[in-house]
Formats: structure tokens, sequence, C-alpha cells
């Protein structure tokens, strides 16, 4: 019998296949396509306190293995999520963790009050929806707060002990490859509470239309994603899981079991998936079945066996 | 894994698809398509040109990568195939008028099968394709090489008009559509919508499509928008 399961902060998962926030809404569209519980987690759109319409102009362009995207945290708000969207994931059997990203800092700390104050709510009534917080401090889409809050860790441990005083829910907080000092950074969220970290978020890049003599982007940058970024990514889940004793999460490039099997055995508890749930929209179910055939024939019985072995 | 019957070319860069399978779909609806494996990272909304006994048919324009990939596949080869997705064009009554530039003219197909007898206006930059097909399906034909094919349509005349085309024109036809409007003889004006997409099914929010309610998604709320609802930016 083979044991996929992980534990963070006492959040149960049934497997270490997580939908990487901005990649899969909320959950809805792609469980028109198949059962998403059999997840082991999913993060959901970034969430700000207020909605926002995200950037203008084009949002995604393809790369060499990879994909700058633009959207800019376009979402419905905290309060619309809570009314809207949390009835969907109650009926769901899978982790479920709000990703929430900020302008502000007291964005940041009025939309983890809000979500609290739901979850003691839900409590009462005998209900529980959220699983944990997921903190972005790593937009790179977005002109104020986002990454300006995620490259230097004074900055960031501002955001994070603000939020962490602001609620009692498990707390991950997803890092950005363009942190000054990743591990310092993952260092610091430790020593403020955090439950868990999470990376990479995207890498800043650029494309240049040479026509027309502009970036392509009406930000001029974009985040990059995809197979390209995966030896960056796995590279930084090792240095920062050989740095903290909380759980690593980690994403960037999952196309395949081999790709989750390197990640668990750089240290991450679990892992996440982005871009390839726009190459594959069944690309959970593959890959948990994958994952599965995989460790049959490489005869591991559980991922405790091979975590952090690099 | 679908089968390409056959992938002819029709004119300079445009291409008939035909895959096997049993495909279905309303009007307007699109599939998102792959014939590689990891790269490019993302598959191809391409909409429904029709469907058949035999599956379903598409029209594509080389513009790119992907599309350089299905411009070499041949009868045999394997496609993948995800849909139907998208809101179409509506089931409608009354005089109609279908207006297509370009690549444009591929979901029209479908309707001009669906609504027989409509007036079909199929314009072309340089070089006219498929419209000896939309012949025997319209009530009149007017094709147009190099002009503007709207120049031709009289918004007055109609109580539904279906456009799909470049950005410029759907702008253009909106502005139609609001002029006829305020002469008080305003017509149902669609407009289907061709935004970048990498999901295809309303998660990534990359096709958002500014509405007079808010921020819509081309591929789950669209394609296809009445005029009225969108707001063009540039």
């Amino acid at each position: 019998m083979i044991n996929l399961t992980a534990n963070i902060a006492g959040v149960h998962f049934k497997n270490p296949v997580v939908m990487a926030s901005g990649t899969f809404g909320f959950g809805r569209e792609y469980g028109k396509l198949y059962d998403v519980s059999m997840l082991g987690g999913i993060s959901g759109k970034g969430l700000t306190l207020h909605a926002k319409p995200g950037n203008p102009g084009v949002r995604v362009y393809e790369t060499a293995s990879g994909m700058l995207n633009s959207v800019g945290l376009e979402n419905p708000g905290v309060e619309a999520f809570l009314s809207k969207e949390l009835p969907y994931w109650e009926t769901l059997d899978t982790a479920r963790i709000v990703n929430l990203g900020g302008n502000t800092l007291p964005d940041y700390v009025l939309g983890a009050e809000l979500i609290q104050q739901d979850d003691d709510a839900r409590r009462l009534a005998g209900k529980r929806a959220v699983d944990m917080i997921e903190l972005n401090i790593s937009c790179p889409n977005v002109k104020e707060g986002g990454i300006a809050f995620g490259v230097k860790t004074p900055a960031a441990r501002e955001v994070v002990r603000a939020v962490r005083a602001a609620t009692r829910l498990p707390l991950a907080v997803k890092l950005s490859p363009n942190a000054e000092d990743i591990a310092e950074m993952a260092e610091m969220c430790e020593a403020e509470g955090a439950d868990a970290v999470s990376l990479i978020n995207t890498i800043s890049g650029m494309k240049i239309d040479v026509r027309r003599r502009r970036s392509v982007f009406h930000n001029l940058y974009a985040g990059l994603s995809g197979p390209a970024i995966k030896p960056v990514a796995l590279r930084m889940v090792h240095q920062v899981a050989k740095r903290v004793s909380i759980p690593v999460i980690g994403m960037g490039g999952i196309t395949s079991a081999t790709d989750i099997i390197e990640f668990i055995m750089a240290g991450a508890a679990v892992i996440q998936v982005g871009t390839y749930n726009f190459m594959n929209l069944r690309a959970g179910s593959t890959l948990v079945e994958e994952l599965q055939q995989f460790m049959i024939e490489e005869h591991i019985s559980s991922l405790d066996e091979i975590r952090g072995i690099i | 894994m679908a089968t390409v019957i056959s992938n002819e070319r029709l004119t300079d860069g445009v291409y008939h698809l035909q895959v096997e399978g049993e495909y279905g779909g309303a009007m307007g609806q699109f599939y998102m398509l792959r014939a590689w494996g990891a790269y490019p990272l993302l598959s191809r909304p391409l909409s429904i040109h029709q469907v058949t006994d035999r599956g379903v048919d598409f029209l594509y324009h080389v513009v790119g990568e992907g599309t350089e990939i299905f411009a070499g596949l041949t009868p045999g080869d394997s496609i993948e195939l995800e849909g139907p997705f998208g809101n179409g064009f509506p089931e409608v009554e009354g005089r109609i008028a279908l207006v297509g530039g370009g690549i444009g003219i591929a979901p029209l197909y479908y309707c001009a099968q669906k609504l027989p007898g409509s007036d079909i206006y199929l314009g072309f930059s340089r070089e006219a394709f498929r419209t000896e097909a939309f012949g025997p399906l319209a009530g009149e034909l007017n094709i147009n090489v190099g002009g503007l094919v709207l120049d031709s349509v009289d918004f007055t005349a109609y109580d539904h008009i279906f456009v799909c085309g470049p950005h410029p024109m759907l702008k253009a036809a909106q502005l139609k559509a609001m002029a006829a409007e305020q002469e008080g003889r305003g017509p149902q004006v669609y407009l289907s919508l061709e935004n970048r997409m990498a999901c295809g099914i309303g998660a990534c929010l990359v096709c958002s499509v500014s509405c007079r309610d808010g921020q819509r998604k081309a591929c789950a709320d669209g394609p296809v928008f009445l005029s009225r609802e969108v707001i063009f930016h540039d």
C-alpha cells in the first residue's frame, strides 16, 4: 500500500499534488472535467481585499518551455469569495488554501481578518471550509504591493508579522524567486510564526515586440512560469528546505511524476502544479496516477522515505 | 486523442482541418486543440466550422508556432481536442445577417447551416476562400475582397447580426450597431471575440473582456457577446 499523504500544521493532504494559485480558479472549471476532490489540495485564485480588474493588454505570451503572464491578480475580492466560492469549496474533499495578496499592509491584515471571522462563524456552525492561508507577497504583476513586499526581508517581515497576528489559521508564505535572499526570507517567515513556506512564484521576465518596438506587456515585465523555471525552483526549494524546519511547499514547472519526486527529494512536503494545468486540463488526475505508478515501480512505499534525501 | 481526416490548404496560410470522432457543439463554440507534446505549452482555441457525421471541422490561419504545426498535419495523424467550450451564438429567428472577416468566417459556416437563408457577408483582405460552401446556404451572399465588408451591411435591415473578424472590424460593427439603435431600428448584434487564452475553460483569466457589467471571460462567458456589452479599449 502506497502512502501519499502529508501533513502541514495539522492540515491533511491525501497526496502531495496541490493546484497552484492563479492556474486553477477556485476549482469549479476543472471540476467539470474530473473529480478535483482527488487532489491533495487547491490554492485558489489570488485574492485581494477589494476586487481587482487585473492588467490591461496582453496577459500571456509563450516562451521557450515557459510562459509569461501578466494577469495582475484579477479577482473578485475577499468578501465575494467568502460568499460565492466558499460554499462550493465546502463540497470538496481536499485541502482548501486561500491565497491572499494585497496592495498595502492594511489590505493584507483586513483580508486575513475577514477570512478569520468567516472561519470562526463556520466553526461555530460546525463547518470548516478554509484549511490554510497562503500569503502572497510575491506577485510580480501588480504595481503596488505584491513583489514590493517580497524582495526585501524587512518589508516582508512586517507583512508576515501583521498577518500572523490577524489569523489563527495555518499560514504558508509564498516566496518570490526575485527575493534578495530567499533562504533568509524563509528563515524570517519561520521566526515570525509561519507554518510553511511555498516557493517559487513566477520569475520576473520580459518580452519585446521588435516590430512595434515596445514590450508586449502593458506593465513591461511579466511573470515567467512553466518547465523553463524548474531547475531554478528546485535549487531554491533545496536551499530553503536545508535552512528551515517548517514544511516547504515546492513548485515551479512541474509536469510529471518524476518532477514531483525531484521536489520531494529536494525537501518539499507537498508540491504545487501551475502552468501544467494549461498544458493538460486533467493535470491533477494525470499526475496523481503517474506518481502512484512511479512509486510502485521504484518500490517507494511512502514519500517520507525520499523526502529531503539530497 | 483524435485522428486527422484531412487538412486541406485553401489559400495562402489558410487550412481546412477535419477531425474524426463524435464531437458536437453549438454555433460559435470552440475546441482547444494541440498536436504536439510539451511545447508549445498552450493548446490553441479554434472555433467550430462545422459538425459532421464523421467528426468536427475547423478553419485556421497560420499565424504562429502552433498553427504552423497544425499546417503540417496529414490524414491519420493524431490530435488532441478538448471541448466544446464557451457560449456561442444564440438560436434566433427573424432577419439574420452573418458577417465574417478573414478567418473570422470560420464559425459562421456552422451558423449558416443552422440558420439557412440568412444573408451572408464575407470579407477578405487579399483572396477569398471557402465562399463556395456558403452559397447554397445563403439568402443573399456578398463577397468583398480588399474592401470593408461591413460597409455593405445595412444594420437597420436585420433583427440579428452575427459578426466574427479582426478586432477593428468588431469595433466598427459595434459603432454601426449603436448608430442603428439611435435610429430606433437596432438589431441584436453579437460579436465573437478572438482573445488570447491559456486554459480555455475560465480558470486563468488571461482572456478577460471588459464589459459594461465588469470583467468577463472570453472563453467561458463568450467568445460571443452582445455588442453593447463589450468595452473596447483600443
